[in-house]
Order: structure tokens, then sequence, then C-alpha cells
């Protein structure tokens, strides 16, 4: 499965690229505004502006759907067979893990399974250099589970990653998640 | 005239609050008060965006979040809901032609957003009360992080603030559809359905078109306020829900926080806040930037049948449109994920890239255009926009937002930027439109400043939401703090743009005061002299 890193990059590309474009497009627009010349902008242009943005609109996330795998994955969840489950609660702005360390195998599927017993938190995987895998949010008297194949092997952090109250900014369990070949 | 005699007169003598109407005073008091309520957002903005790199002793933690709290809400309901209340109480009578339906009703707003702000913001700044303006439940119920007291009186002046919210959404639509004493019968229900956008739905359907009774404006105007009314509802209902909850805490009852489901509170919760950040907020600054097009240029705007159309589509948009903010959790329903999360969200890039168009098509019109201050931060409006939105609907991705959601990226490139830029530049561009014409021909006082404070906005707007969003791309979350520097780079890069942004208003303000004098803004708030009920003075 590709990496989330290697999304956020290619995120990161398309958007700079859009930014330098409307940037230029605004600075030749304000000189071209205060200069002499002709006012007359045909229909048809600006009918095929509306249906540029029709089709970037609704591309946007078919292309997302075939090139990012967990969100499919993440949609057809429930008929998928994880090859391991951890079952974890959160109560008092602590995580409560089955274990001292959770180990997947290199290339095994694993369902998170969160629940909270008091307020609403977040649950996310950090890298080491403090980048995000992946998060989701765990709503209290609600089942929030997560399926994720984990393809490379790596260590990382579990941090909440929704406000739960001033208290809720220490809840980090470092090097919670361990993923070996 | 030297500097003090100008600070105290104005720019050559020449505002004279004397010769104001009663309506004039009230829209100008609404800016004083929006300008006042954006200085503390701004340097709350700014303690933030310090604390945010180094815990500075003078703040404590608790006192960080309950700074996080009041910010965004007395940016939107201090700042700009003065401002734009304030604004549209002047502009849909003066396109109307008519006279404000309540000169009284339109003060009382004042004064309710005005003290209301002042309560919450006072009640979070003694008590701590910091659940967020998320309020995601049962936060705000929860007794043992946060004071009962300070939380009830924090609700009480959200209420107010919505009391007043309520009063301005009746003015507006009874100013549309009212027969002024002595003129002929108006058609009341042709203009709300003019201005609502029912006749504009039905010419679609129909081979005998009816005319548009009310202006585009005004129309716009009428549907981001129907908006607003669902907003202040919904705000109101979960107050009175959070206020059950806390008078029964202060009467020694603890009632059972599983009565309220979490993830129904939450979709009723985001329904109803989102009709303010993907509802009115867009429809209003479509309709602002139609307006400011028009004036800017005296011509009539581009394809304005689609504009009308555009507007109608963004408000039943806007009703459907808030599961994007659920799509982390994992107990939403998918189709509502795919549906409203993905699909209606992409209607926001259709319609606000409709308006970014037509409005520039309608300048390009007119060129050549001098570049004067209305222009320059109209374009610097337009660019927020044409900036915050893609930003926003990549976020409103599934896939995306696995690796997005509350994390730098959403507060930063999307909010921000939206907000700082896109909004409030746009706002400039009308105050800086409507100076005059408010203020009976007042003359800015420095050009000079005029011109730093559309470089240091645009500039600090644009790179603090950079900053941020390079954050958020590295895993950076909002709502969070970093104990080890992990993210210094990129956060005093953000607060660097942020003191550019605190120097650009300090620019402003100071250009405000000089231009209309101290004693000028005093008589901004004395009674009018003048008991007329019309828009401007009688011409002499």
């Amino acid at each position: 499965m590709v990496d989330t890193s290697v999304v956020l990059l290619g995120q990161t590309i398309a958007y700079t690229c859009y930014v330098l474009a409307i940037l230029a497009l605004m600075t030749w627009f304000s000189w071209k505004v205060t200069r002499q010349g002709s006012t007359a902008v045909k229909p048809g242009l600006f009918y095929a502006f509306v249906g540029l943005l029709i089709v970037i609109g609704v591309s946007l996330h078919i292309i997302t759907h075939e090139t990012i795998p967990w969100k499919s994955m993440d949609l057809n969840r429930a008929e998928i067979k994880a090859d391991r489950e951890f079952v974890i609660h959160v109560v008092d702005h602590r995580f409560v893990l089955p274990s001292g360390k959770l180990v997947i195998k290199k290339g095994e599927k694993a369902r998170f399974i969160v629940t909270s017993d008091d307020l609403t938190y977040g649950f996310g995987l950090f890298r080491p250099d403090n980048s995000m895998l992946f998060q989701m949010q765990v709503l209290p008297g609600h089942v929030n589970d997560i399926l994720w194949q984990f393809d490379r092997p790596g260590l990382y952090s579990i941090r909440s990653t929704e406000y739960s109250g001033p208290k809720g900014i220490n809840m980090i369990v470092r090097d919670a998640v361990e993923v070996v070949e | 005239m030297n500097f003090f005699q100008t600070l105290l007169k104005g720019e050559a003598g020449l505002f004279k609050p004397d010769t104001l109407t009663p309506v004039q005073k009230m829209t100008l008091r609404f800016v004083v008060v929006g300008l006042v309520y954006y200085l503390f957002v701004v340097v709350e903005g700014m303690i933030m965006r310090i604390f945010e790199v180094t815990q500075i002793p003078a703040v404590t933690q608790t006192q960080f979040f309950a700074i996080m709290t009041a910010h965004p809400l007395v940016g939107i309901f201090g700042s700009t809901y003065s401002i734009v209340f304030g604004a549209f109480l002047f502009l849909v009578p003066f396109l109307m032609k008519k006279p404000l339906w309540s000169i009284k009703m339109g003060l009382w707003t004042l004064w309710l957003i005005t003290i209301g702000t002042f309560i919450f913001w006072f009640a979070g700044f003694v008590s701590h009360y910091s659940p967020l303006y998320t309020l995601y439940w049962p936060l705000p119920a929860d007794f043992s992080q946060f004071s009962v007291v300070g939380g009830t009186f924090f609700i009480l002046g959200i209420a107010l603030v919505m009391v007043g919210t309520l009063l301005w959404v009746v003015n507006i639509f009874k100013t549309i559809t009212y027969t002024p004493e002595g003129w002929e019968k108006q058609p009341a229900w042709p203009l709300l359905k003019s201005a609502l956008g029912l006749t504009g739905l039905r010419n679609l359907f129909s081979k005998k078109k009816k005319e548009h009774l009310v202006p585009l404006p005004v129309a716009a105007v009428a549907r981001g306020t129907v908006d607003t009314a669902f907003n202040a509802l919904v705000l109101t209902f979960t107050g009175v829900l959070i206020l059950v909850y806390m008078v029964a805490a202060l009467l020694g009852y603890d009632l059972k926080h599983s009565a309220i489901d979490a993830l129904l509170y939450k979709n009723w919760y985001w329904w109803g806040l989102d009709l303010i950040a993907d509802g009115l907020v867009l429809i209003f600054v479509a309709g602002t930037w139609y307006l400011l097009a028009t004036m800017i240029t005296g011509k009539k705007l581009f394809m304005e049948n689609i504009a009308r159309a555009a507007l109608f589509v963004e408000m039943v948009v806007s009703w459907t449109v808030w599961s994007h903010h659920l799509m982390s959790d994992q107990a939403q329903p998918g189709l509502l994920k795919i549906l409203s999360g993905e699909m209606v969200t992409a209607f926001e890039l259709i319609t606000q890239g409709l308006a970014f168009a037509i409005t520039l098509i309608t300048l390009w019109s007119a060129r050549p255009l001098k570049m004067t201050n209305p222009l320059k931060f109209l374009l610097g409006g337009l660019l927020g926009f044409a900036l915050a939105v893609p930003a926003g609907i990549m976020q409103a991705d599934l896939g995306l937002n696995r690796i997005l959601h509350n994390t730098q990226w959403v507060v930063g490139p999307h909010v921000h930027v939206a907000v700082l830029v896109g909004l409030t530049m746009t706002l400039y561009s009308a105050i800086y439109l409507l100076l005059p014409i408010l203020t009976n021909g007042a003359r800015l006082w420095s050009q000079k400043l005029a011109s730093f404070h559309f470089w240091a906005h645009l500039i600090g707007g644009i790179g603090m939401g950079a900053f941020m969003g390079m954050a958020g791309l590295h895993g950076m979350l909002r709502r969070a703090l970093y104990f080890n520097g992990e993210f210094n780079l990129y956060m005093i890069l953000a607060a660097l743009c942020g003191a550019l942004l605190l120097l650009a208003f300090l620019a402003f303000f100071l250009n405000i005061v000089m231009t209309v004098g101290v004693q000028g803004v005093i008589g901004i708030f004395m009674p009018a002299r003048t008991k007329t009920r019309e828009l401007l003075p009688a011409e002499k």
C-alpha cells in the first residue's frame, strides 16, 4: 500500500503548483485591468470555465478513490477480515492498551477498535519524526474502528488527535505500535 | 493642521458627526465595535502564535485553550457579524431605496452583540472555560475540567449574541418586504419570493419570465440571512441544552452525559455551525463581491441570471454539506460521507468559482480601472477564496481527510486564509468604498498607510496560512501543544507573518482614527441630531 507520506508529497506538489498559477493569474489580471484594451469576454470562455470546475470537482474524488488504497478499504472495512485486532479503551484522558506494545507483522492488516468511556477523543498513529500515518475520531457510546495495512517496518506512537480539554494534550503513548519484518 | 489637531478633529476637519443621520451613526457604531473586537482577535492570535513557539510564563496552558475557545467566536460574532450586520442594515435599505424598517431594533442588535461578546470573552478569560467552539459532547458539560459558573456565563453571552442575530434577521426581511408610511402598498410576498430566489427558480421553468423585484446584492443578503437564522436557532437550542446540564450541576444534580448521543449531537451541531462557514459567509461574500464590482465599475454584472441561480444553489448546498466535518468519525454512515461530505462539498468549488469569475469579468468589462483601495482589497479577497476553497475541497476527500483532519492544514491554508485574506479583505474593500458615503465626505488621512495595510495584510495572511499548512502536512495537529520545539521553524515563520497582520491592522486603525478624529469617534456614539429615517442627509 502506498505510504501516506507519498500521498502528502503529491498533494504538496499539486497545491503548490495551483497556488503559483493563481498568484500569477491575479498578478496578471491586476496589471491588465488598469490598462486600455479589449473588454469583451466571450460567453463560451465563461461556460468552459464552469465546465472545468465541474470536471475538477467530480474527478478529484474519483481519482483519489482509485489511487489512495485506504479510501476504498475504509468504506468496505466491515467486509474485510483483519489479520490482527486490537481493542483499546480510552478513559479519563488515558489510552488503555491490550498490551505494552502492539506488534504487527509487515504486510498484515490490523484493525484498531477504540472505545471511549467519557469524552470525545482522537486516535492517531505518528512516526518518530511526528508525521502522521492516520487518525480517526473516538466518540463515546460508539464503536470506532479503523483498518490499516502496514507494508513496511516501523515504530509508531499513539496520540489523541482531538481536543478533549487541556488535560488531553499529554495523551501520547510513545512507540506503542511496532511493525516487524 | 498638525498631527495632534488631526488626531483630535480628523483629516482637514472634514468629518462632522453632527451631520450624520441615525442610520449612518448606527452603521458606524457597528463598524467601530467590529474593529475593536478585531483588535482583540489579532492580539489573542499573536499570543497563541508566540505560545506555540515557546510557552511564555504570563500565559498558562488552560488560559491558552480559553483564548483558543474565545478567539474564533470573538472573530465571527464580535467582529465579522458586527461589521457585516452594520453594513447590511445600511445597504439593504440603500439598495431597496426605502428606509430601514426599525433603527431601534438595529441598535438592539448592536448592543446585544457587543455585550454578549464581551460576556463570553470575559467568562472565558476569568474562568478559563475552554471546550472550544466545536463543543464536542460531552466536553462543554465536563465540570471536572471546567467551571460550571464560568461556563454558564459563557453560554449566556453566546445566547445574547444569538438574540441580537435573530432581531437582525427580522429587521432585514421586514425591510425588504414592508411598506413605509405614506408609500403605495408594497407586494410583500413577491418581494420575498424574489429575494429568496423562488422567482428566479420559477423563471427557469416558465416561458413567462417575471422581473426580479430586488437587486442581486439584496437577494444575496436575503439568502445568507436564511442561513443566519437557522444557525442562530441551532446554536440557541444547543446552548439551552448545555445550560440544562449547567443549571442542574449548580443545583447539585449530576445529569447523565450518555442521555445525549455524541454522534447525533455532532451531526446536529455541525449542521448548524456549518451554516456559517459553508453558508452565510460564502453567500454574503459573493453578494458583496457583486455589489463592489458593480459600484467600482458602474457596469451591470456579467451573467446576472447565473449569479442569482448560483446563490440559490449555494444556499441549498449549505444545508446539505455538513458531513465533511465528520469524515473521520467511523460511526458516521459512509453514504453521508460520500454524498454530503465529498460530492455536495465539491459544489462549493463550482459556486465560489462562478462568483470569482463573474466578479473578475465584470471588473474586466470596465478596464482601464484605477487601482483604488476598494479595488485592490477586492482583488485580495478574491485571491483569498481562490486559495482557501480548493484547500478545503482537498481535505473534504475521504482519502486525504484520513491524513489531514485536525492538522494545521485545516486551520491554516483553509480557515485562516479564507477568513483573513478572503473574507476580511472583502470587508476592508467595502469599508474603504463606503467610508466617504457613511461619513458624508471624510477623506482618508494617509494613502501610504492604506497601501502598507494592503501589502502587510495580504503577505501576512497568506504567509501565516502557508506556514501553518506546511506544519500540518508534516503532522502538526491543531488544538495541541508541542513541548520540544518539534515544529518551531514553521511556527516562528507563522508568528512573523502574524506580526505583519497585527502591524497591518494597527496601520489601518491609526489611519481611520486620523481620518475621523477622536472627537469624531466619540461623536459617532452620541445621539443623532436629526430624527430623519432617511439613510443619508438631504442634499443642500
